[in-house]
């Protein structure tokens, strides 16, 4: 678990390209250890591909991104892995393995990474599952869910070996407003516990209820950080407008 | 026109290429830890097992159909005793394994293609490396082994019952004895014809698994993308089983020449 203050993640000078299109330019920003980060913006500013940058599901082209002090772009798959077990991520569409179970999906991260026996394993997805609400739907398959549902077992999955860094794609999108608040506390509360949270969100209630830190992606640039009340009150139109998109979600 | 086909055979190459570096990476990743023996024996249940109806139905109606053309021919020359031999021979050394090879890469080629193909669209993929798990040893190196390890077995089957279809048939035309037929099938067969051809089928599971695998971890634009990635697996692991076929055999030849 990092310190609470250290920087957790950083992101130094950042960019990447597809073909012609630049998704990321230079992007700089660290994570507090024990914080939670909201990254905010428009579709398609590169909000995803940050987190993915982060866990190392994509290399930047320029830049390096750093993770408990470690190069994540310049390591090999070995400790890659080694660093990604210290991390969880929840999916944009979930991303659940639809030919298994959905307490199977939780379970898999448990069955991958310790030496527990199979009841214990069964226990600790089903309690990772009723954290979420899902306690009934252990044997249901993803496709039996329906969009929320599938979003509450993909955090689920991601909570499973309980990350020091959790990285959550759009956690309250498609969620009615209770599930969403729910979601939003459960955050919390791993937030309370010591876990770095990365949350993207076009939520801004979500946003503002979870995040200590704020920032704001547009066309692949950080325009503004900083807390709810210094990006209300910033220089910038586009991000003023953006705040007061309470409904937004 | 001249730039335009060169430029094609350009590309096909590189893709060949790019398919043989992925082959010859799972191989080598296959004799690194972690071992997913677990995932490698489900799949030899699924890719090998669950293909033996199929295998072993077509086998049947191949061998009497070899046996009833096998008859044509030779009664001209009244060598109808040479049926059992002429057929086991055949079966053994090309006609099970190629058509085992095509049965398998059109069962199994288009299901790894559109499985695999799926994942990478829904990030299933994605969401494995998430969770710390290299998906390559786990989705590709599991497979192209199981394709490589259900070979030789499915094309054992195919041998089978070819043979037992061939005496169907021969009993039904001339009431030869089961234990007449089986002496003469086997009479000029040698291990020499059996373990080469039968071996050389490890090649087509290799070709099957790695075409296909390719194709599902490379899938993009979406569910037209995984269609495209099972029929291109399925076309293209057939195309190079037959040309790879043409390779194998001159080899075969070469390393054992007696039977020339």
């Amino acid at each position: 678990m990092n310190p609470v203050g250290d920087p957790a993640i950083r992101l130094d000078g950042v960019s990447k390209s597809f073909g012609a299109l630049k998704v990321l330019d230079n992007v700089t920003l660290d994570v507090a250890g024990g914080t939670a980060f909201c990254l905010l913006g428009r579709s398609g500013t590169g909000k995803s591909v940050t987190l993915k940058h982060i866990i190392g599901l994509m290399k930047p082209d320029r830049g390096h991104v750093i993770v408990h002090g470690k190069k994540i772009d310049e390591l090999k798959k070995p400790e890659l892995t080694e660093v990604r077990r210290s991390m969880g991520f929840l999916f944009q569409n979930s991303a659940l393995f639809d030919s298994i179970s959905v307490g199977e999906n939780v379970a898999f991260p448990l069955r991958r990474h310790t030496d527990w026996d199979a009841a214990k394993i069964r226990k600790a997805a089903q309690d990772k599952l009723a954290d979420v609400g899902l306690d009934k739907d252990f044997d249901k398959m993803p496709g039996d869910l329906s969009g929320g549902m599938k979003k509450r077992a993909g955090l689920a999955r991601a909570m499973a070996l309980d990350p020091d860094i959790l990285l959550v794609d759009e956690p309250t999108a498609g969620l009615d407003p209770m599930t969403a608040h729910e979601i939003d506390d459960l955050l919390l509360d791993l937030k309370k516990k010591g876990t770095t949270l990365v949350v993207v969100t076009h939520n801004i209630p979500s946003a503002r209820h979870i995040g200590d830190e704020l920032a704001m992606l547009h066309e692949g640039t950080l325009i503004a950080r900083g807390t709810a009340a210094e990006l209300d009150g910033s220089q910038n139109e586009l991000v003023r407008t953006f705040m007061r998109s309470e409904g937004a979600g | 026109m001249y730039a335009r086909v060169g430029a094609a055979i350009i590309a096909a190459l590189a893709w060949v290429g790019e398919v043989s570096l992925f082959g010859l990476r799972a191989l080598r990743e296959a004799f690194r830890p972690p071992y997913e023996v677990g995932e490698v024996v489900r799949h030899v249940y699924e890719i090998g097992w669950r293909s033996t109806p199929l295998i072993g139905l077509s086998g049947f109606a191949i061998g009497i159909v070899l046996s009833m053309h096998t008859r044509a021919s030779l009664e001209r020359f009244g060598a109808e005793a040479m049926i059992p031999a002429g057929l086991a021979i055949a079966l053994i050394r090309e006609t099970g394994p190629l058509v085992t090879g095509l049965l398998v890469s059109g069962r199994v080629g288009a299901g790894i293609g559109a499985e695999l193909g799926a994942m990478k669209v829904t990030e299933q993929i994605d969401a494995l490396e998430a969770s710390a798990v290299d998906s390559f040893k786990f989705l590709a190196v599991t497979r192209i082994l199981a394709c490589i390890l259900a070979m030789p077995l499915l094309t054992l089957v195919m041998d089978f019952c070819g043979i037992v279809g061939g005496f169907l048939a021969e009993t039904t035309i001339s009431g030869m004895s089961w234990q007449l037929y089986f002496q003469r099938a086997f009479s000029l067969v040698e291990f020499d014809d059996f373990i080469p051809a039968t071996m050389k089928t490890a090649v087509f599971g290799m070709i099957i698994g790695t075409i296909a695998c390719y194709l599902g971890f490379t899938t993009t634009q979406g569910t037209e993308g995984v269609g495209r990635a099972s029929t291109r697996s399925v076309v293209l692991a057939s195309m190079m089983i037959i040309m790879s076929n043409v390779v194998l055999v001159k080899l075969i030849f070469f390393f054992f020449p007696a039977k020339v």
